[in-house]
């Protein structure tokens, strides 16, 4: 077996600039959407004291989670021993940081006072999930950094296999962290669960490797490298079982709300009542998002298509940006149920479903933080070398046929 | 109270611009050994700070409170220069929640604030410690080092906060607020500590619905007839042990 | 790690020197508004005939002071008048627009604007006196904060100064 070479991405073609040049656009889009709420105040976007988090937190939470999924690929060859997956290890880890790095912008220029960015940063309450999760994000940074370098640095890869494992333990607490950021709102019907953070890591073995295979096949078609079906064929089957898994919690998640009396309200409206939610969660999560692209990667002639499966993985992350819409818009547009039993109505909206429609600078900022996640890669590919020169059948295993 | 405190008590009455200086001198001299007035007994002097000898709390008879009224609320609007609205953006500190059980068709009418609990879920969830509870048991935002994330209007079972969406203007001196922020009621903790004893909204309380007064003295009314009658917590189930309880529903 | 050359601790030199040089000349700057009768006219709103603390000291030290007593008051309820904010717009306000900012003739706002530092206090905080206070002839003499603030400062202004600096 030759030795995997890495080699930099030309990055001269008009088709490279053109992608830069298109990302640029949105990130300054992004930027200046994000100008625009600072400057005016959240009363420009759809958020409103009965939706306090709308659609910058969907894309952001969305990112963040499949930033640690993305980082499966590079888990399964370091610390699962998997030989085919080592030379995709290094593109994996940048995937996963860009991701987090998009998520985590989108979170920080929505805050209210962004300016006091450095109060976040220097300030903890450590009672706080959601401070927890910032030591988690940062911490993630470090390790994924580091991990990266043992895997680059000839002489730093024998520490390899540690750091991955390293990596690979923090990334499960991290995801456990992002779940129980909802998880642990014991208040709010739809999020009191402790299912949500186990739910979390396993939509995030989704949404990581749906964009790491769309990633990976994008570069490789891009640039003109081989890419082999071996490959690319057990990656969509493992694309296969951690959708499957998903719908197993989302399917067990709704299970145990409806053995509960108390949660049947939101139930109802989620599941049958919820208008433009219940649609979202039963065609965008259920359907589009998990029982077509599952149906597709193991379909014996869809399957083999290229086109098929990066069409299977686009539905996949729409399908998990609808999951997130559902969890996050869903569970807070259901009423607080402060006196059971009763029926509540009051000027401050109780009692009622809270109508949410984003703004068109909320969507922007969203897709500027994707778009700060996709040129983190494409720039990252060409002034570093993160792919291998070919990832075709004999490259990866030379057993092949 | 020993002597000098109540020297203290008295000198600090003179320091501090709260009542007019009449009203402040005859206060302090009427008061003898053993007699507290309302000012007195919760006047504490502006270098001390808050104790935990102290929780101020609120006891809300929602049988006396009128559907239709909304005295308490306008009065707190007024207190803290909150331009009332009806927006979906718009603060709202305390609101008139209408209850009807549909089985029985028993109606409540109640006024619904910040709780201000003993173990608030805010507090636990702010990534900053912006939101945090004072010695005597008032929850508030503090805005210097609130980033404006909105964790704790996730978490509060009570949808007591709001959020600050725009820019403000002609704030009360004494209440200032502003865009970016989230804020709640504060208890009138301005009036506290100017020795009003009393808030907004249990001044403004025609039907003598809500009582304000100190929950860890056993003398204080509200402590009389908390120990005499029935009362609840909104949410009970949550053991939050809130500062405002409902007599009532 | 590199033993550091001579030349590389060459520039550190030059350029402690740089910082060194810059934080003087901003010193002297402020130094120089203070002599300046001119710079004093410029602003509006001086009540009374002295600040809570001697007027160089306010100069130089007065955020230390609102940021300290700010989270005293905020998180502990203290509530003493020498170093609150409402006492420096009482006593600051311009009889113009009874407000400390607004245009650069204001008191917060004009240093401010002249030293190029951003005011972050009056998105939240009132930039008027209370309307009781306001317009009061003679500071010396209003029912208000301004003259508490005189009484604390002629009670124990060594005490309070000294819980500021801490």
């Amino acid at each position: 077996m030759k030795p995997i070479v890495y080699r930099e991405i030309e990055g001269r073609s008009a088709g490279y600039l053109a992608l830069l040049g298109v990302l640029g656009v949105l990130i300054a889009l992004g930027l200046g959407s994000a100008y625009y709420m600072e400057h005016h105040g959240h009363i420009v976007t759809g958020m409103t004291n009965q939706i306090v988090w709308g659609m910058p937190h969907v894309f952001a939470v969305f990112l963040i989670v499949a930033a640690s999924g993305a980082l499966n690929v590079a888990s399964i060859g370091s610390v699962f021993g998997k030989t085919m997956y080592k030379p995709m290890g290094p593109l994996s880890a940048l995937l996963a940081l860009a991701l987090l790095a998009g998520g985590l912008t989108i979170l920080l220029l929505d805050l209210g006072r962004p300016d006091r960015l450095i109060v976040a940063a220097t300030t903890y309450n450590f009672k706080s999930i959601f401070a927890w999760n910032v030591i988690l994000y940062s911490g993630f940074f470090g390790i994924v950094g580091v991990y990266l370098w043992m895997q680059m640095d000839k002489l730093m890869y024998k520490f390899a296999k540690p750091a991955g494992f390293a990596a690979f333990i923090w990334r499960l607490i991290l995801t456990t962290g992002t779940g129980s950021i909802f998880g642990f709102l014991v208040a709010r019907a739809f999020y009191d669960s402790a299912m949500l953070a186990p739910m979390f890591v396993v939509m995030s073995f989704s949404y990581g490797l749906a964009i790491f295979i769309l990633v990976l096949m994008a570069s490789y078609s891009w640039s003109g490298r081989p890419l082999g079906d071996a490959v690319v064929n057990r990656l969509k089957n493992l694309q296969g079982v951690f959708i499957a898994g998903a719908l197993y919690f989302v399917v067990v998640f709704h299970l145990t709300n409806l053995y509960f009396t108390k949660h049947h309200g939101v139930e109802h409206f989620i599941l049958v009542g919820g208008g433009g939610i219940t649609t979202l969660f039963w065609l965008g999560q259920v359907i589009l998002g998990s029982l077509v692209p599952l149906a597709m990667v193991y379909h014996p002639k869809l399957g083999k298509s290229r086109t098929a499966i990066a069409v299977a993985c686009v539905l996949v992350v729409l399908g998990g940006l609808a999951q997130m819409y559902v969890t996050i818009i869903g569970g807070q547009a259901y009423p607080l149920v402060l006196f059971p039993g009763y029926q509540e109505s009051s000027s401050f909206f109780d009692g009622v479903v809270h109508p949410y429609s984003p703004s068109l600078p909320e969507i922007l900022l969203g897709i500027g933080g994707f778009a700060v996640a996709m040129i983190m890669v494409a720039v990252g590919v060409k002034v570093l070398r993160f792919l291998p020169d070919s990832l075709d059948n004999h490259a990866v295993d030379p057993h092949a046929k | 109270m020993s002597e000098q405190e109540k020297q203290t008590t008295i000198e600090n009455e003179g320091r501090r611009g709260f009542v007019a200086a009449g009203v402040a001198a005859a206060a302090g001299l009427a008061i003898a050994p053993g007699v507290t007035l309302l000012d007195v007994a919760h006047a504490r002097p502006a270098d001390q700070p808050a104790s935990s000898k102290n929780r101020w709390g609120l006891l809300i008879d929602s049988t006396k409170c009128k559907t239709g009224c909304n005295d308490c609320v306008n009065a707190c609007f007024t207190e803290n220069a909150i331009k009332q609205g009806d927006k979906e953006t718009d603060s709202q500190w305390i609101r008139k929640v209408e209850l009807k059980d549909l089985r029985t068709g028993h109606t409540a009418s109640l006024p619904m604030m910040c709780q201000h609990c003993a173990h608030p879920p805010c507090v636990d969830v702010c990534p900053t410690g912006a939101s945090f509870k004072r010695a005597d048991g008032i929850v508030l935002v503090d805005r210097h080092i609130c980033i404006g994330c909105r964790y704790c209007m996730m978490a509060c079972p009570y949808k007591a906060r709001s959020f600050v969406h725009e820019e403000l203007h002609d704030q009360n001196p004494d209440v200032p607020r502003g865009m970016g922020c989230v804020e709640a009621c504060t208890l009138c903790v301005h009036k506290i500590d100017r020795g009003d004893g009393t808030t907004a909204c249990a001044q403004a309380c025609k039907e003598g619905a809500i009582l304000f007064g100190d929950l860890n003295d056993p003398e204080s009314e509200i402590s009389k007839r908390l120990a005499t009658y029935a009362s609840t917590e909104v949410r009970a189930d949550l053991r939050l042990d809130t500062g405002v309880r409902y007599q009532g529903i | 790690m590199r033993i550091p050359t001579i030349k590389t601790m060459g520039t550190w030199l030059a350029s402690l020197a740089v910082v060194l040089a810059v934080g003087v000349s901003s010193l002297a700057i402020a130094d120089g508004g203070a002599k300046s009768a001119k710079e004093k006219a410029m602003l509006e709103g001086v009540k009374g005939d002295k600040c809570v603390m001697p007027t160089e000291d306010m100069r130089r030290n007065h955020m230390k002071y609102l940021k300290h007593h700010r989270d005293e008051t905020m998180h502990q309820g203290i509530r003493t008048t020498q170093f609150s904010l409402k006492g420096c717009v009482e006593c600051h306000a311009s009889p113009k627009n009874n407000s400390v900012i607004g245009t650069n003739d204001n008191f917060c706002q004009g240093c401010h604007a002249y030293a190029a530092v951003k005011l972050d206090c009056f998105e939240c905080h009132s930039t008027k006196p209370k309307a009781n206070a306001a317009f009061h002839p003679i500071a010396g003499q209003a029912p208000g904060l301004a003259a508490d603030m005189r009484k604390d400062m002629a009670a124990a202004p060594q005490t309070n100064a000294a819980g500021a600096a801490q």
